[in-house]
């Protein structure tokens, strides 16, 4: 595998907040095109990882490159880079104070300097890749749950990011509508899409992803093939957190 | 005693002090001369239209100045508050205290009579400019605060957000936040308005010419030329009718976000 398949590469990542330590040298990569989910207990430092790729969390120490460009060397123009990296929230993050297509295309007009008719054309056609182009002149506060994260799936999509990061965004959803996200995932996923997924969702690592991370205490337990880890774990520890949620 | 009957005596008992209360002041008070200088129909006649032209309208001008001057300085001192440069913060914070610890009155004696004197140059204005850019600089201080607090309300994954879609910092500031702190902080900045209507009165201290009296300024000197408390009578029902819809506008907006959250 040559370094320009590589999509995310992470090498010996350090994350200290003060004296507490939450990721304790970590070496992950995700190819372009794959699918890797990130699983493991609250607190392993899932989501910290995640949050490193595209700097939301300033690394303590270690090296992320992101298509093979150094996020963290102050040349970087962090902002070109955020926007080949789509990322979705747990808590959705829609700006409660614009419609969802203003939502969709704000950034587009900002950072990508897009004019307003091609901005607008993007957003709908995303809106209509998940399902919901009638509604884009609703406020965020007047969308169900599952439809405030597909609104914001569409919004990291209208960037056309080469990749997109999922901080588990079917955490805070009523069970009847985490299965709408979740289509739509698959439909990414399906499309070709690079995609790291932190998540609790065990049948969509099963059935979408391509690699299965196991996380604990910071640090990868285990990883390698979904199927795989999840019907033969390999360490002790995949084996308790595994027979605790499946 | 039965608990019931028990409230019920203690109830009668606050009723029976407040009207006690009542009869005492109505008894005590010499209503003729209350009459007469209080509520003195030929003053009032007098008084009018000039009370409204002159007196309520430099209310309402000079509360709009200093208001959208303190606006704009306030939201530059809030910024400073939170920037990551350590010395703007310790300025924001210097200005901040040191001007919501003087009094407001010492502060518009010391800039409307020290600047001319000091820098050889008198404010847009004249006097009433002095004390106009005294009680900016008054409000910026407090607007300041309630601005910072307000832009700490909106939460940290709505900057996150914008950031992750590659929005710079000025922007993501411009377009996400501030939008939003501003419509948390609506009520509060409504209750600073109502605070500098107020402090307006305050202007009477440097002396200012006939046409730019407010209204304190305006009925003290009608006080003093027909001899007669009416004008305050006057003044003070002009200043509810300016501020108890404000008041009432902060409690219905107040009711209302309660309701949104």
């Amino acid at each position: 595998m040559t370094e320009a398949n590589k999509a995310i590469e992470v090498r010996g990542l350090h994350k200290h907040y003060g004296a507490n330590e939450v990721l304790k040298g970590i070496d992950f990569h995700v190819d372009v095109g794959q699918v890797v989910c990130v699983i493991g207990p609250s607190g392993s430092g899932k989501s910290t990882l995640l949050r490193c790729v595209n700097r939301l969390e300033e690394p303590t120490s270690g090296t992320i490159l992101v298509e093979g460009i150094d996020i963290c060397d102050p040349e970087t123009d962090l902002d070109a880079v955020r926007t080949r990296i789509g990322m979705v929230f747990q808590q959705f993050n829609l700006f409660p104070h614009l419609s969802v297509l203003q939502n969709l295309t704000l950034a587009q007009r900002r950072a990508l300097k897009r004019s307003k008719s091609e901005a607008v054309e993007v957003a709908r056609a995303n809106l209509e890749k998940v399902g919901l182009a009638d509604r884009e002149d609703a406020y965020p506060a007047h969308l169900s749950g599952g439809q405030q994260q597909r609104v914001a799936i569409a919004r990291a999509l209208s960037m056309n990011p080469d990749m997109m990061l999922f901080d588990e965004p079917t955490s805070a959803l009523d069970p009847e509508l985490v299965g709408d996200v979740l289509a739509v995932m698959k439909q990414l996923a399906s499309d070709g899409m690079t995609m790291m997924v932190v998540t609790h969702e065990m049948g969509f690592a099963r059935e979408v992803g391509d690699k299965l991370v196991f996380m604990d205490d910071g640090v990868i337990v285990e990883s390698g093939d979904p199927r795989e880890m999840l019907t033969n774990p390999q360490h002790a520890r995949t084996r308790g957190f595994l027979s605790k949620v499946l | 005693m039965k608990r019931s009957t028990r409230r019920r005596l203690t109830q009668a008992a606050l009723y029976g002090i407040l009207l006690s209360a009542i009869v005492a002041l109505a008894f005590a008070a010499d209503w003729a001369a209350v009459k007469e200088n209080y509520f003195d129909v030929e003053v009032l006649r007098e008084l009018w239209p000039e009370i409204l032209t002159v007196g309520v309208r430099n209310v309402i001008v000079f509360t709009t100045i200093a208001f959208a001057g303190g606006l704009v300085l306030a939201l530059v001192l809030a910024l400073m508050k939170l920037s990551p440069v350590a010395p703007y913060r310790w300025m924001a914070t210097a200005y901040i205290e040191f001007f919501r610890g003087l009094p407001a009155l010492l502060v518009i004696l010391a800039v409307g009579f020290t600047i001319p004197i000091a820098f050889h140059w008198t404010p847009p204005g004249g006097t009433v400019g002095a004390g106009l850019f005294a009680l900016t600089l008054v409000s910026a201080a407090y607007i300041a605060e309630t601005l910072r607090a307000g832009i700490q309300a909106v939460p940290k994954g709505q900057s996150e957000a914008a950031r992750s879609l590659g929005m710079s910092g000025p922007w993501t500031t411009a377009s996400v936040v501030l939008p939003q702190a501003f419509r948390i902080v609506i009520p509060p900045l409504t209750n600073e308005f109502v605070l500098l209507i107020k402090d307006t009165s305050l202007l009477f201290v440097i002396g200012v010419a006939m046409n730019q009296r407010e209204l304190t300024t305006f009925t003290r000197d009608a006080a003093s030329t027909y001899g007669n408390s009416t004008s305050y009578t006057a003044a003070a029902v002009a200043y509810l009718v300016i501020t108890l819809p404000l008041t009432r506008l902060v409690a219905w907006l107040e009711r209302r976000q309660g309701r949104a959250r």
